[in-house]
């Protein structure tokens, strides 16, 4: 046997326990730009709450109050509904084209757990969400999110790169904060998913997309 | 000094059976189809490494049904994982043998 061959068969073996049972395919780029997302909307969120003396802590709820006639509830609403589905749809774009380069199925076996596992504190931490939301507890979006999202991450790093995990702590962590600080919400929540997002984007970008 | 390539699994000496190890030491379990998209094998040459895995005791398989569908997994015995490791050991001692020849 040829050292060659050996050192073949090595690499081999590496490269298929990893591609086997993790989703190496995110890509870096795509946690940069949903980053971006997140501030732009959250500046448009700022602007849209903190003209004159309003705090979203004060939406009137007088009888007859309903949250979805609320114009600037809907307005937030919309705001984050674009700023996700253009980040979902830059992650699963620039994933499915490292994908591609990977030789991994986009939805495979290993992406599918990763989905999964990511998806059921989502769904959890945003069914909650939206109960507390329509009875009037406002407060409850940003940690709560912050924290349901490190969760979801956590749950998911065990597919893909254990970078995630960090990301993971650290929205764990920002959103217990931003519990601690009631009114600093929007702060908190650009932090977690604007900057934090940039932040891990860059590194994994040089780390593994180039 | 002795070659050591004795110690080599003649189970292992085909790369495709090496590599079907190598995803069920690192998986609980995997089943057929995904397996054969990973190494990019055809149907009846997985089936026939697998064969021989499992005659070497090394693979245990688990045939089932998700609706109508069959659906065949498989995962890796205590023997089979030992066997891997040990034939592990071996490619690197063979490495370390042949650097030392040099």
């Amino acid at each position: 046997m040829e050292n060659n061959e050996i050192q073949n068969d090595l690499a081999s073996i590496r490269n298929l326990m990893e591609r086997s049972s993790k989703f190496i395919s995110l890509s870096g780029l795509s946690g940069v730009l949903a980053g971006v997302y997140a501030l732009v909307g959250a500046a448009l969120a700022y602007n849209l709450l903190y003209k004159g003396d309003w705090r979203i802590y004060i939406i009137p709820t007088e009888s007859g109050f309903s949250l979805f006639n609320n114009s600037i509830v809907v307005q937030l609403l919309l705001i984050a509904a674009v700023v996700l589905v253009l980040s979902v749809g830059t992650g699963v774009y620039l994933s499915y084209k490292k994908a591609k380069r990977n030789g991994q199925p986009l939805l495979g076996r290993v992406s599918r757990e990763l989905l999964f596992n990511m998806n059921v504190p989502l769904l959890a931490g945003g069914g909650l969400m939206l109960i507390l939301l329509y009875r009037g507890y406002f407060g409850i979006i940003a940690p709560a999110s912050l924290i349901f999202y490190g969760l979801a991450l956590i749950g998911a790093s065990n597919f893909t790169f254990t970078d995630v995990k960090f990301l993971g702590l650290c929205e764990v962590i920002l959103g217990l904060l931003a519990a601690c600080f009631p009114g600093y919400g929007l702060v908190f929540w650009a932090l977690g998913f604007g900057v934090l997002h940039i932040v891990y984007g860059s590194v994994m970008y040089f780390k593994y997309d180039r | 000094m002795k070659v050591p390539f004795d110690k080599l699994d003649k189970a292992f000496e085909n790369r495709v059976r090496l590599q079907i190890m190598s995803v069920l030491v690192a998986n609980q379990r995997y089943d057929f189809n995904s397996l054969k998209e990973l190494l990019d094998v055809t149907d009846g040459n997985l089936a026939s490494h697998l064969k021989a895995l499992e005659k070497e005791e090394y693979i245990l398989v688990n045939k089932s049904f998700l609706g109508r569908k069959p659906n065949t997994n498989y995962e890796a015995t205590a023997a089979g994982k030992q066997a891997f490791k040990n034939h592990l050991d071996a490619l690197e001692k063979l490495i370390s043998f042949q650097q030392n020849i040099k």
